[in-house]
């Protein structure tokens, strides 16, 4: 294979990995995917309890009308901080992560196409987080000026601390570390397949993952770019941004959201792969519908490149753009839509095993469902003008990144668990913490709704003056501990499983993509032999040999698309 | 209103029909299709319907298309051009109050905005500073108040009352406390309330009101605030010209009685954490002096 695919690098000396060695350095100087796989999601299940924190602190400061526990400016650097971590240190990562470690096994590699600049991506995700965290030490505090930052408040001259400069930086340095990330998984999925493994057959976490790198490439440049004014404007005096020189407050929020709202698709496209794993394996069909799965992933990826001043409607663009951008935001609801059907489709007639996975991707399909409708009605313009900026979107959001993403992401833990660690993860607790995030979550977001419409705007440390509005809210931040009792009986699952669980063999759910052909945890090297690929399931090939999913395929020994 | 109103209904009706289908497809699946105890081998292996795909496809698109004119025709409905006309308000957001003018009358006020009922007013909404946004939920839509962008938005309520907003743009420290009041009044109210407000007031001459003006004028007031007819003419912060005329200080933070002026003038951080008004340090005779000049000049 390396002699018909030059452009991947061959390592001349066995690479650091799992073998006898284990200590710290051999993970710190690894440049073995798995390992580093691994590393993305410990560091994402760190910054996620740290996010969890900070959510239950802004949820414990609004439990009731005018609430002194936190000062305004506290609150302010605590919401910002939860959403940066969030978006950039946990649900990002992981699925970067995730997509390291799996998408060589999936697609019988060895390695990624460019392993020590796999690393490379990591140690930057892992610092720029420690350099964004460490502005909590300083003397100015953290940044405090909200998830994405507009310009002019972000300024120098309306936010004197460098609580923002800390936020690009730290945002800039781990921002570069995805963009290589994008490109290394690209070329890994375009030149690194085993023979037999076309572009048809590829495993539908495997598409996602490529339409999503190819979003990290188009989409990373332009915040990073963003950064850098932003960092020239407040360090040395440049004036991008601020109208009172001649810049422009706008020209930041058109900046922001052409990274933005792609991010958010780089958000859910990789979850929608894991529910597109998950669901076939234990509803024992094969997905249903693929191609049209697998296009309407690209659809949503193309689409998502021209929708992002549905994000500034309020900001008096006119109604002409305004209905451009309504109606291609709308527009993507059409290829979401093609996917929830061809899940529930693949679920209809099967002979469903509803363990803890399974439970969360059905969940994630309601969840999401919800999500996705209120997402149709923000794109309609008079609709958003009305609810734009109030809790209504707070309660949207969650459910599209918690519902969907973070719903997916406990699928994809508990269904590759066993790959990752070699033993199965408990079901009883993790029955405890599904239906106990399933409660937790609806409860505190549903509610948000209501606040919205209500006139609740987001992003407010007090509500004294409206007394009326604190019910709603202690039930919603009832709501936000039971999901941190979840996340505990989750964490409390790992430690026990992976000292305790019980061993999981090489393929404990009868899945049928190429990871669960070799050893749990894999070898350094992944497979000794990989098995034949003639059709979309090579492992139900293997097992029913009387009825392959394409019976006239020859086996082929050489080149991806032979 | 009421095409948004429609447009609402309709949105809601769609959602909850697809919304329920899905669930109960799920549901039914959940009964119907979970594993039973002594099934044993692998299910009919389905790989999908090209005429189920394209079923699927088109209703979308269809749902899609009628909600997409419809939002058009309520866009238009809710923001029809306002044909280069002059505003009739202007409000300019502060970091963290609201500045109103009625360019007309000339009139500044601040926190408030009085409006004849039953009558479309155009506003221009600017911003001094960071970006804002102004929102009263029960008058309908909201709109950005963008530095160097004015935007113009049409404005009306319906029935004399209170209606009460907020800004709806993080903004910093104070966003939560930059509440806004909309006071909708009869024609003979409004035309009356205006009046009295372009009317300039006299300057106390006596007793401790007018103590209360000297100090004003002496000590940093001036450098920020408007008091009409007077050398102040600042506008940093609200006009205070018929503050006594107002609900609340401090953009909501405060009812306004004598007590809570003086209260804000001793300590503003402690009712406005992070608020740009500075603690004076002042004397208890002259929180009283100014308290009492603030309120005479509405005698």
């Amino acid at each position: 294979m390396s002699s018909r695919i030059p452009i991947v690098p061959e390592s001349t000396e066995p690479l650091p990995g799992l073998g006898e060695n284990t200590g710290l350095l051999s993970w710190v100087a690894s440049i073995d995917h798995k390992q580093i796989g691994i590393m993305y999601l410990i560091g994402t299940l760190i910054y996620f309890v740290i996010g969890g924190l900070e959510a239950l602190m802004i949820r414990t400061q609004l439990a009731k009308p005018g609430s002194e526990l936190l000062s305004p400016e506290m609150y302010n650097q605590l919401f910002t901080m939860h959403g940066t971590t969030m978006i950039f240190f946990v649900v990002m990562p992981f699925l970067i992560g995730v997509g390291v470690y799996l998408v060589p096994l999936m697609i019988g590699a060895r390695d990624m196409a460019f392993p020590r600049l796999n690393a490379l991506s990591f140690w930057l995700f892992a610092f720029g987080g420690v350099l964004l965290y460490y502005s909590f030490f300083t003397q100015s505090g953290a940044p405090d000026v909200g998830w994405f930052a507009y310009a002019p408040l972000s300024e120098k001259p309306f936010s004197l601390n460098n609580g923002p400069t800390y936020w690009a930086l730290g945002l800039l340095v781990s921002g570069i570390g995805s963009l290589i990330s994008g490109l290394n998984n690209v070329v890994t999925i375009l030149t690194m397949r085993t023979p037999g493994m076309t572009m048809r057959r590829l495993p539908l976490f495997v598409w996602m993952m490529l339409v999503t790198s190819f979003l990290l490439v188009f989409v990373i440049p332009i915040i990073t770019s963003a950064f850098v004014m932003l960092l020239l404007d407040r360090l040395l005096g440049a004036t991008f941004f601020t109208p009172a020189f001649g810049g422009s407050a706008i020209l930041w929020q058109h900046f922001f959201w052409g990274f933005g709202h792609p991010e958010v698709y780089i958000l859910v496209l990789p979850a929608f792969g894991i529910v597109s794993e998950v669901i076939p394996v234990f509803s024992r069909k094969p997905i249903y519908g693929y191609e049209f799965v697998a296009g309407s992933t690209v659809a949503i990826g193309l689409l998502s490149l021209g929708v992002w001043a549905h994000h500034m409607f309020a900001v008096g663009l006119g109604n002409v753009a305004n209905a451009y951008f309504s109606l291609a935001s709308m527009l993507i609801a059409i290829p979401t839509g093609i996917k929830v059907l061809n899940w529930v489709s693949t679920m209809w007639g099967g002979r469903i095993n509803f363990a803890v996975p399974m439970l969360f991707a059905t969940a994630f399909i309601i969840e999401f469902v919800v999500g996705g409708l209120s997402g149709v009605a923000i794109a309609s313009v008079p609709i958003d003008w009305v609810v734009t900026d109030s809790y209504f979107i707070v309660a949207h959001f969650h459910y599209t990144i918690f519902g969907g993403s973070l719903f997916a992401i406990f699928a994809g833990v508990y269904y590759w668990f066993p790959k990752f660690t070699g033993r199965m993860m408990s079901e009883t607790l993790g029955k405890w913490h599904f239906w106990l995030t399933v409660v937790g979550f609806n409860m505190t977001f549903f509610i948000q709704h209501f606040l919205g419409v209500m006139g609740m705007p987001r992003r407010t440390y007090t509500y004294h003056d409206m007394p009326y509005w604190g019910s709603m809210n202690l039930i919603s931040t009832i709501g936000a501990f039971i999901i941190a009792l979840s996340v505990l009986v989750f964490i409390w699952n790992i430690i026990v499983s992976l000292r305790k669980g019980e061993p999981a063999g090489d393929n404990p759910w009868k899945a049928w993509t190429l990871e669960w052909a070799t050893t749990s945890p894999p070898p350094v090297y992944n497979f000794k032999l990989v098995p034949p690929v003639r059709g979309r399931r090579p492992l139900w090939d293997l097992a029913h040999p009387d009825s392959p999913d394409e019976p006239d395929a020859k086996i082929v020994t050489e080149g991806p698309n032979g | 209103m009421e095409a948004l109103a429609g447009l609402t209904y309709y949105t809601i009706a769609i959602s909850v029909v697809i919304l329920g289908i899905i669930v109960i497809a799920v549901a039914y699946i959940i009964i119907r299709f979970r594993k039973k105890s002594g099934e044993e081998g692998e299910p009919y292996q389905d790989f999908g319907s090209l005429k189920l795909e394209i079923t699927w496809t088109l209703i979308p698109v269809a749902i899609v298309a009628v909600l997409f004119l419809l939002t058009c025709s309520t866009m238009r409905a809710v923001d029809p051009p306002s044909a280069d006309r002059e505003p009739d308000i202007i409000i300019i957001g502060h970091q963290w109050w609201w500045e109103i003018v009625y360019p007309e009358s000339g009139v500044i006020t601040a926190n408030e905005v009085h409006l004849p009922a039953g009558r479309q007013l155009l506003a221009r909404l600017e911003s001094i500073d960071v970006i804002h946004d102004f929102w009263v939920p029960e008058l309908g839509r909201k709109i950005d108040l963008v530095p160097g962008h004015p935007n113009y938005m049409w404005i009306v309520a319906g029935e004399p009352g209170v209606y009460l907003g907020a800004c709806a743009e993080f903004c910093g420290a104070q966003h939560a406390n930059m509440r806004i009041r909309v006071i909708a009044q009869t024609e003979e109210e409004f035309s009356e309330w205006l009046t009295r407000q372009a009317r300039i007031p006299e300057t106390p001459s006596t007793g401790i009101a007018a103590e209360g003006a000297k100090i004003f004028q002496e000590i940093a007031c001036m450098n920020c605030h408007t008091i009409a007819g007077t050398p102040a003419a600042a506008r940093v912060g609200p006009s205070l010209t018929y503050l006594a005329t107002r609900d609340t200080i401090g953009a909501g933070v405060l009812t306004n009685t004598p007590d809570n002026i003086a209260k804000w003038l001793k300590n503003p951080a402690k009712y406005k954490p992070g608020s740009l008004m500075p603690n004076m340090k002042l004397t208890d005779e002259q929180v009283n002096a100014i308290v009492a000049y603030l309120e005479a000049l509405d005698e």
